[in-house]
């Protein structure tokens, strides 16, 4: 079970992370959230052949990495789940798209082959876009962002419950897993015979956990509305971060930059 | 300033957890519940803050424990529970803090101000920006406590405040509870720091009360301690 523990050290360590202090880290939830969304819409709206054009898009992740001390290749790494379904669903391109776009060498580039790395390559922007965005921001502050944007409060605050619940899930699953573990030291994982009583355990104990959590809310005066205490107003500075990275983003889908540097050089 | 009048609570159709109990408590009294598992002891707490359904009635401060007046009743008491993973549900201590203060209306700068206030009252500033998950047990249970102390509560009450702590942590905690200059009840099968922060004790066995009195005087009744399943302190034992 060193896949389950290293699953829940990951989450906590993206926990972690968010509440990390960094320039990006300070900046307003919904400005981070504003310049994903419209990063994720502008990179999507990329040509299916347009691989060149989409080189400059990889600035931004490398940016809020660098800048948020996010390490990249974790954030690689995290995408690895994902990661060949993207290839999946491109992978079958080279095979309808055979016209030759160029050359390289010998080597003739089918239309399809190109599509297939654009896909991947838009993929794979999406979602270290994403994974930064999370990273860098706290869960309040994400649900801070989204009752600014609008978000019904009762969306934002049983997305909110639902992410402390799996962590008190995986406090459960943990403890029981370490009981079971120490009485059944040959088992590589739970025996199929014990499966239903260690889920029901698992949901009974959950649940009274989580009920004493609400009790615990409710007794310091939660009546169902979120008062973030990361909250705080939107700034000039945000807006400006906002502002020059939504240009840059609409000036790289409509110049192709790899292609005017690399015409400087040929 | 607490008046428990006939209570009953029943957990389900046929046993009574609490069985038809009275008591009063004064203003800035410090009162011990002690009694063994399932005597009713935390019960009793839950029904004081409308957790649970019970019969009779509970004043606080003369205002009657109702649906109606939960809001009111729940500002005037702290409750500190005996599991403090359970209390502690926000990222950080110092968002945990602030979420009482929030919910009452307080602005986010009086939020943190008051915040701040309570964690240097348990001397635990240094905890302030650090992640739940990664305190120690010690260190919970002062943020848990602190975390209610930044409600600002007229009452507080403590569930087994000193269970699972280090001896040293243990000693903290009766410190800072000594300190904390309002009505105090805490529920705790550790007669040792009961003797240390409570004047008066209240005794339960199977959910009802068996004595009320003088702390000192209950806690040296060998023969009534343990004919309700408790022990002298270990101070005395020890001599």
């Amino acid at each position: 079970m060193p896949d389950f523990d290293s699953a829940i050290n990951e989450l906590r360590l993206l926990d972690d992370i968010s509440g990390k202090d960094s320039f990006i880290h300070r900046i307003h939830p919904v400005a981070k959230l504003i310049t994903t969304i419209i990063y994720i819409l502008i990179t999507m709206s990329f040509d299916k052949y347009s691989l060149s054009g989409l080189m400059a898009m990889f600035l931004y992740p490398i940016f809020v990495f660098s800048s948020s001390g996010l390490s990249m290749k974790n954030g690689l790494y995290k995408l690895r789940y994902v990661l060949p379904l993207i290839c999946l669903v491109g992978i079958f391109n080279p095979f309808f798209d055979k016209e030759s776009l160029f050359n390289i060498g010998m080597i003739s580039v089918s239309g399809g082959t190109m599509s297939m790395l654009t896909m991947v390559a838009k993929g794979v922007l999406c979602l270290l876009s994403s994974y930064a965005f999370v990273a860098t921001t706290a869960m309040d502050s994400c649900c801070a962002g989204l009752r600014r944007l609008g978000v019904p409060n009762l969306i934002v605050a049983l997305f909110l419950m639902t992410y402390r619940y799996v962590f008190v899930l995986i406090d459960e699953l943990s403890n029981m897993l370490i009981a079971y573990r120490l009485r059944a030291p040959e088992h590589k994982g739970i025996h199929i015979s014990a499966w239903g009583s260690f889920l029901g355990q698992l949901l009974i104990r959950s649940m009274d956990r989580a009920e004493e959590l609400y009790n615990s809310m409710e007794l310091r005066g939660f009546e169902g509305d979120f008062r973030y205490a990361g909250c705080r107003r939107l700034e000039r500075s945000d807006i400006l971060y906002m502002l020059i990275l939504i240009a840059t983003f609409v000036m790289a889908r409509y110049i192709n930059i790899a292609r005017v540097i690399g015409g400087l050089f040929v | 300033m607490i008046r428990v009048d006939s209570v009953t609570v029943k957990y389900d159709n046929e046993n009574e957890a609490v069985s038809n109990i009275s008591f009063s408590i004064m203003e800035k009294e410090a009162v011990g519940l002690i009694g063994a598992n399932g005597a009713g002891k935390s019960t009793i707490m839950k029904a004081m803050l409308g957790l649970v359904p019970f019969a009779g009635s509970i004043h606080v401060e003369n205002i009657e424990v109702v649906r109606d007046n939960i809001r009111k009743i729940r500002r005037k008491l702290g409750y500190v529970l005996q599991n403090s993973d359970n209390q502690m549900f926000m990222p950080t201590v110092i968002e945990d803090m602030m979420f009482g203060p929030l919910n009452y209306g307080h602005s986010h700068e009086e939020a943190e101000k008051i915040a701040d206030q309570a964690l240097i009252q348990m001397g635990i500033e240094n905890l302030k920006y650090r992640h739940n998950h990664k305190l120690s047990g010690g260190e919970k249970r002062m943020a848990a406590i602190a975390c209610v102390l930044a409600m600002r509560p007229r009452i507080l009450l403590m569930d087994e405040p000193t269970s699972a702590l280090d001896p040293y942590n243990r000693k903290i905690v009766i410190d800072r509870i000594n300190e904390i200059d309002r009505t105090k009840i805490i529920s705790s099968h550790d007669l040792d720091m009961i003797m240390d922060t409570c004047s008066r004790v209240i005794l339960l066995s199977e959910g009802k009360i068996v004595a009320d009195g003088n702390a000192q005087e209950i806690l040296t009744d060998k023969a009534l301690l343990e004919k309700n399943h408790l022990e002298l302190p270990l101070r005395i034992t020890r001599g």
